[in-house]
């Protein structure tokens, strides 16, 4: 049996309690929320905090607020679930609301939140497995180790992005609020992100995520393609987010192309997105575009199927993600 | 939640529609401490990381994965395992129907499939076959193929409604060649 290490569990109300316990309990110290990323990786010992602080009891982290016209503030412990059904986003946010129905399971989404799916940790075929395993052809250098055994030249960790929502809120242009002891500061949800597989994220591990903001709609289109090999429970081996807004004559003013599931942190195709701005979305655009975003794309032999293939399917997908939103003009 | 001596936590809720207390090692999982301090095993142990769905119980209505669900989390509400399903003695029509039309072979995956057949079945009265699959789509069958559950539910739901329904002949025997 796989069991959890021993821990301090604490369970604060408010989040000034909160982000004093993290404050407190130092280095080893960790913040819950729906455990479904957390969890496995302790049992699996890829993380051992010694103090888990669980956000789930915060009653302001699970509140819900705004609409198109303001934009949405949606709490960090808002669960899946909640947010694949919540009326307001579904109307004014569909995009959201679809691509969390794409994560993993309708159970999981039960328990796992908004919050904890922004910061999931990054994913490896060499890392996401038990101890033992680890141990048998030696630790990595993501825990315990000091070599990469995918890129073994390689001076960096390639752990893989693999949240669903990121490349979506990057390419919306979502912000995130951070708050800690020391004060609280909002960020891009572009810039919470960093593209190595150890120090994936931007934030100080006492920085308590409490908000996510939606911008207000105007004329903005999103959708988020997910590749996976089942229809359920996998993580995304390629995403892509594809966000534009288009000027009544049809012009292009602005687009977004996000890539998830190929590199730690997603990826911003800005060749992609010049391709398009400027134009009408038209076949020949959206095929530049799904070229650039291939030429891009630089996965690794760490995640399910071969990497030349997830590779491929970046043309494919942009090319599917940006004739859905030419159907909705 | 109070620590006992032995370094135990104690918690009170309320298991299967009864008062319960139970103490048990802090760090365990609810898995852990159905099975092992209240020797519930109807709830299956499985993957244990939230890859297939036979540890579902009901926490407040809502299916959840007791292997990533702490037992101190537990406390204060109401825990739902299959244990509670049948009433009285009497077995739940979902449990009925699993039975009668082989959608329960080895069993392992049973109880987490009945689970969260019996939620969607309390907020959806009447599932479509895409529905069904969509709401099972956590939970992991090695042996049936799904097409006996998805039956099994068709059939619970449709006499759960109080319509007078058998459930097809090739459903139990196969189709005659
Ligand atoms: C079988 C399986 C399949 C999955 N499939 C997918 C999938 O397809 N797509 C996908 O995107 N995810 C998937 N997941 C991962 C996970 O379930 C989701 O990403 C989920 O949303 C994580 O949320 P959580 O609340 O459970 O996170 P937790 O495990 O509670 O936390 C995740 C991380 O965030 C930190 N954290 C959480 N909340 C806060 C906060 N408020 N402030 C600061 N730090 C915080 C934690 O310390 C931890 O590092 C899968 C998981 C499993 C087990
Ligand atoms: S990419 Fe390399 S260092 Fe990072 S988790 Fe995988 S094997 Fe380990
Ligand atoms: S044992 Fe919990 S999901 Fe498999
Ligand atoms: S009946 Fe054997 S796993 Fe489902």
């Amino acid at each position: 049996m796989m069991r959890l290490p021993k821990f301090t569990y604490r369970v604060p109300k408010i989040v000034s309690d909160a982000v004093s316990m993290i404050g407190d309990a130092g280095a080893d110290a960790m913040f819950v929320a729906g455990g479904t990323d957390l969890y496995p990786n302790m049992k699996r010992r890829q993380q051992t905090p010694k103090t888990v602080v669980s956000v789930t009891r915060l009653r302001e982290l699970h509140e819900i607020r705004g609409d198109a016209s303001t934009g949405m503030s949606i709490g960090s412990s808002v669960s899946l679930t909640e947010i694949c059904e919540h009326s307001v986003i579904n109307r004014d946010y569909p995009f959201v609301a679809d691509a969390a129905r794409l994560i993993s399971t309708p159970i999981l989404r039960n328990m796992g939140t908004i919050g904890g799916n922004l910061l999931l940790d990054t994913r490896c075929n060499y890392y996401d497995q038990n101890y033992e395993w680890r141990k048998g052809i030696n630790f990595c250098m993501k825990k315990d180790g000091d070599i990469c055994w995918v890129a073994p030249s390689s001076p960096k960790c390639w752990a893989v992005q693999s949240s669903d929502l990121v490349p979506l809120m990057v390419a919306i242009g979502a912000k995130v609020k951070l708050v800690s002891a020391s004060g609280e500061r909002m960020l891009e949800a572009r810039d919470l992100y960093n593209n190595d597989g150890i120090q994936y994220l931007n934030k100080r591990p006492d920085e308590l995520l409490t908000e996510i903001h939606l911008p207000p709609r105007n004329g903005l289109r999103a959708v988020y393609k997910k590749l996976r090999r089942r229809g359920s429970f996998d993580f995304p081996v390629l995403g892509v987010a594809a966000a534009i807004d288009v000027a009544p004559d049809g012009t292009v003013r602005e687009a977004k192309l996000i890539l998830g599931g190929v590199s730690p942190a997603p990826i911003e195709v800005s060749e992609a997105q010049q391709a398009l701005i400027g134009s009408p979305l038209d076949v020949e655009r959206i095929s530049e575009a799904a070229e650039a975003c291939y030429l891009k794309a630089r996965p690794l032999d760490n995640t399910d199927y071969v990497m030349g293939w997830r590779k491929q399917m970046a043309r494919p997908f942009v090319q599917r993600a940006l004739e859905e939103l030419r159907r909705q003009l | 939640m109070t620590r006992t001596k032995s370094q135990k936590a104690l918690i009170r809720f309320t298991l299967n529609g009864e008062p319960s207390e139970v103490a048990f090692a802090p760090h365990k999982t609810l898995l852990e401490v159905l099975r092992e301090d209240l020797g519930l095993t109807g709830t299956k142990h499985g993957c244990e990381l939230g890859e297939c769905g036979t540890c579902t119980v009901l926490i407040d209505g809502q299916p959840i994965l007791s292997c990533l669900f702490l037992g101190l989390d537990a406390e204060d509400r109401e825990v739902t395992t299959i244990e509670g399903m049948a009433e009285g003695g009497k077995l739940h029509p979902l449990q009925d129907t699993f039975a009668d039309l082989g959608a329960a072979q080895c069993g392992y995956c049973t109880p987490g499939f009945l689970l969260v057949a019996k939620e969607l079945l309390e907020k959806n009265p009447s599932p479509s076959r895409n529905e069904i699959q969509e709401a099972l789509a956590g939970n992991l069958c090695r042996c049936t193929g799904y097409i006996k559950i998805y039956e099994a539910v068709e059939l619970a739901a449709a006499r759960m409604r109080g319509e007078e329904v058998e459930p097809p002949r090739e459903s139990i025997y196969g189709f005659e060649v």
